[in-house]
């Protein structure tokens, strides 16, 4: 009995060791010598200023700007220290009301807009952070963020273009547009 | 369903099938103590634990000490976790400085940690501190993963040796399963993931700047910090605005990285695989779920040759096939049709249901990893099983109450599917007159006990907690759906903790006394009760003579006993769990389209 607790505890101590400290460390290591941009979080870094992260959404609801997907985390939309889904079920009437008034929001920003909204712009991620939107519902508002910034569709519609994702090896994941990056590149040609 | 989704779903099981021989005879080579190729760097450091834990691989153990030996480690690393959470506020490695867990919470999390099942009544970036995910958490992600190994190779003893009184020896299965198998695919896949945006870091969580400020309702509080609550009863707010978001980092590619290969399923973060730093593509996510199922498929190949038949081990992970497949398609199938009362104001369903999914993932991902997680007893999401169809959501539930034996955790999904093939030999061997035998070992009446209790006591667990929660103020508080929803919110979390699955209805809030401790019970129960049992039958089972197959014995590889015990399986779930999901998801599927 005492050799079978004496090994309960010492196996305590080394795979504490083994798989808790040094596993993590030589990862760690490898992490920041090899991939070091990803392994600090994949910061989009602009005249030396941090100014989000290629992975992480940020919200947005100025009409000059292509909007995200709705976020359901806590506090403020796309909290990225406290990430979460709405876990609203289909059949909850709340998450119809989410939906009305985020298509609302839309037609008010864009009276001309079609009726007919992608599912992922009214609709929460997740994580509540989704950094993407398809490629339908970035022609969605295309006219409207033309218009606001003054600038002709085809300029916009061709940063849309330029800012599209393909599915990995063209088979892998869905055709997606980073929101953040595209903002930046609208502002980035706003100052031109 | 969509082309490209089923090319998606079909590069997956092709890519999944080609690792399962290769894998799965490395395992064996592993178990069996031969040398391996990896022996030259790793053979000294195993030797070097034998010699601290004063143990040696001839050292052989009755199932009794076995067992023992099993509950004790149990033990002592769930004080360790409990203690670790506790205090992990005066603890180093806290950047954030988040204070010690609540003892209901520390209980549940520790329990949870420990039984593979990685439940999660916490968000991980706002609780744990780098030490607790790294020490804490991750270590058990190993050692609780390699446990279940263990027990499946005592098991597969049982049926090679003949008249034997040990069944292997604990510590040289745990330490072989951690050093030769879990530990190096999680070295390559954690630096995999690393190279696809998951973050690895041990500073702390990083501020940037909102491109667009945005204007939120905070809740008011007072000069004390209370709540203000208005006329009507609810917490007043008021406008603020937000000028930065928190990134948050840690060690999270080594954690995730065993989380999959482990069948644990433990998020670093609170949105688990679903939070971009935790699964930032589509690649990354075709990784992490071909390792939800890698080891759990390769050992049906392990089994089948230290059994010396591979034909047995093929015909058990064909029967985990033909299980999977049907539950994936019915799920992918509800997602894709899209939410009918969003059709109704004139959304185009085409697009499926994407609340609660990540755009880079879409649907057919989506339903895929629903289906694995729950297939394996992973329970990590990469979309919010809350937030699915009812039918789309129903298929994870029946996937994980049907014990978490279609490919299932690591080691005790196949050791959980053996107790599922004893059954069937026996209803056959009842059918037909003849005492029915399995790999050359008689069933008798004490292994048919044991099977028993392995089927039944997750199933009680699983009943008995959602109708103590669906009865009690405290149980129902928890639910954040109306109607239906609600109870299978309820019926979800017990299913989870029942089976060691981990994934939940993620609304329910359960970071309460009543659900931390009733959920944690659930816990310990459905992993130590079906473990302990089937030890006593590897010990049973190893004491027996060997029986030569004759004329009358059932070939237990052939295409009628896998569809009979395909069949069994089906069954014994249908029973016991159709009139609980006639009152959720099947009364609400019938409500949404009515």
């Amino acid at each position: 009995m005492t050799k079978i607790i004496r090994a309960a505890l010492v196996s305590l101590i080394a795979f504490t060791i083994l798989t808790g400290i040094i596993y993590p460390l030589a990862v760690t290591g490898i992490a920041q010598l090899i991939f070091p941009d990803q392994a600090n979080g994949s910061i989009i870094v602009k005249d030396g200023k941090r100014v989000g992260s290629t992975l992480i959404g940020q919200p947005f609801d100025d009409s000059k700007y292509f909007w995200g997907r709705l976020s359901a985390t806590a506090s403020f939309p796309y909290n990225a220290a406290a990430s979460s889904g709405s876990n609203l079920a289909e059949s909850n009437p709340v998450l119809v009301d989410n939906a009305k008034s985020r298509i609302d929001a839309l037609m008010g920003a864009d009276p001309q807009a079609p009726a007919s909204v992608p599912v992922d712009l009214i609709t929460a991620s997740g994580s509540g952070l989704d950094p993407h939107i398809s490629p339908a519902a970035a022609e969605y508002q295309v006219k409207r963020v033309a218009a606001t910034r003054g600038f002709e569709e085809s300029v916009v519609r061709a940063l849309v273009a330029a800012n599209i994702e393909y599915r990995q090896f063209g088979i892998l994941g869905e055709p997606r547009v980073n929101v953040l990056t595209l903002n930046l590149a609208l502002d980035e040609l706003g100052q031109k | 369903m969509t082309t490209n989704g089923l090319t998606q779903i079909g590069l997956f099981i092709v890519v999944l099938l080609a690792f399962v021989k290769p894998l799965g005879s490395y395992m064996a080579t592993v178990y069996e103590g031969k040398s391996s190729g990896l022996n030259l760097i790793l053979g000294p450091i195993e030797r070097l634990i034998y010699r601290m834990l004063g143990t040696r691989p001839e050292d052989e153990m009755s199932w009794k000490a076995y067992a023992g030996a099993a509950i004790l480690f149990k033990f002592c690393f769930v004080l360790l976790l409990y203690l670790i959470l506790r205090f992990q506020g005066i603890l180093p490695l806290n950047p954030q400085g988040f204070p010690g867990v609540s003892p209901d919470l520390a209980f549940n999390a520790a329990v949870s940690f420990i039984t593979n099942t990685n439940w999660q009544s916490y968000g991980g970036e706002s609780t744990m501190s780098y030490l607790t995910q790294m020490t804490g958490l991750a270590v058990q992600n190993f050692v609780s993963a390699a446990e279940g190994m263990a027990v499946l190779v005592a098991l597969i003893r049982g049926f090679t040796r003949r008249t034997a009184k040990t069944i292997g020896n604990f510590w040289v299965d745990l330490t072989r399963s951690v050093l030769y198998i879990l530990l190096p695919l999680s070295l390559v896949m954690a630096v995999f993931l690393v190279s696809q945006g998951v973050v690895q870091s041990f500073s702390p969580y990083k501020n940037v700047p909102l491109l667009q400020t945005i204007g939120y309702e905070r809740p008011r509080v007072d000069a004390d910090g209370k709540p203000v609550i208005g006329a009507d009863g609810k917490q007043l707010t008021e406008p603020a605005k937000a000028f930065e978001q928190t990134l948050p980092l840690g060690p999270a590619a080594s954690q995730i990285a065993i989380k999959q290969l482990g069948t644990n399923g433990g998020g670093f973060f609170n949105a688990n695989s679903a939070h971009p730093f935790e699964n930032p593509t589509p690649l990354s996510d075709l990784l992490e779920m071909l390792a939800i199922l890698l080891i759990p498929a390769a050992l049906c190949y392990t089994f089948g040759k230290m059994v010396g038949d591979t034909r047995q081990g093929w015909a058990l992970l064909v029967v985990m096939g033909i299980l999977f497949v049907p539950f994936l398609t019915v799920c992918y199938t509800a997602e894709q049709a899209g939410n009918p009362l969003f059709t109704a104001i004139g959304v185009d369903p085409a697009a499926g249901n994407m609340e609660g999914k990540e755009v880079r993932f879409g649907i057919a991902n989506s339903a895929l990893w629903a289906a694995a997680t729950t297939a394996a007893s992973n329970g990590s999401v990469n979309a919010m099983h809350d937030s699915f169809s009812p039918l789309g959501g129903m298929m994870p539930m029946v996937l994980i109450q049907l014990g978490e034996v279609v490919f299932g955790g690591v080691g005790s999904g196949l050791y959980g599917m053996l107790a599922f093939a004893m059954v069937a030999v026996f209803i056959s061997g009842l059918m037909v007159g003849r005492t029915p035998e399995y790999l050359g070992k008689k069933i008798e009446a004490f292994e048919m006990k044991m099977v028993a209790l392995v089927i039944l006591i997750p199933a009680v667990c699983v009943l008995l907690g959602t109708a103590v929660a669906s009865v009690t103020a405290s149980g129902v508080a928890g639910v954040s759906n109306p109607g239906p929803h609600g109870f299978s919110q309820m019926l979800y979390a017990f299913s989870s903790a029942g089976n060691n699955n981990g994934s939940a209805f993620g609304g329910l809030s359960t970071n309460t006394p009543f659900y931390n401790t009733s959920l944690g019970i659930a816990m310990l129960f459905g992993r130590c009760w079906v473990m302990v049992p089937i030890i006593a039958i590897a010990g049973s089972l190893a004491a027996k003579k060997y029986v030569n197959p004759s004329a009358g014995t059932l070939p237990t590889h052939a295409p009628l006993f896998v569809f009979f015990l395909a069949g069994i399986i089906i069954i014994v779930g249908a029973l016991t769990f159709l009139p609980s999901l006639a009152l959720g998801p099947i009364a609400e599927h019938l409500m949404l389209y009515k």
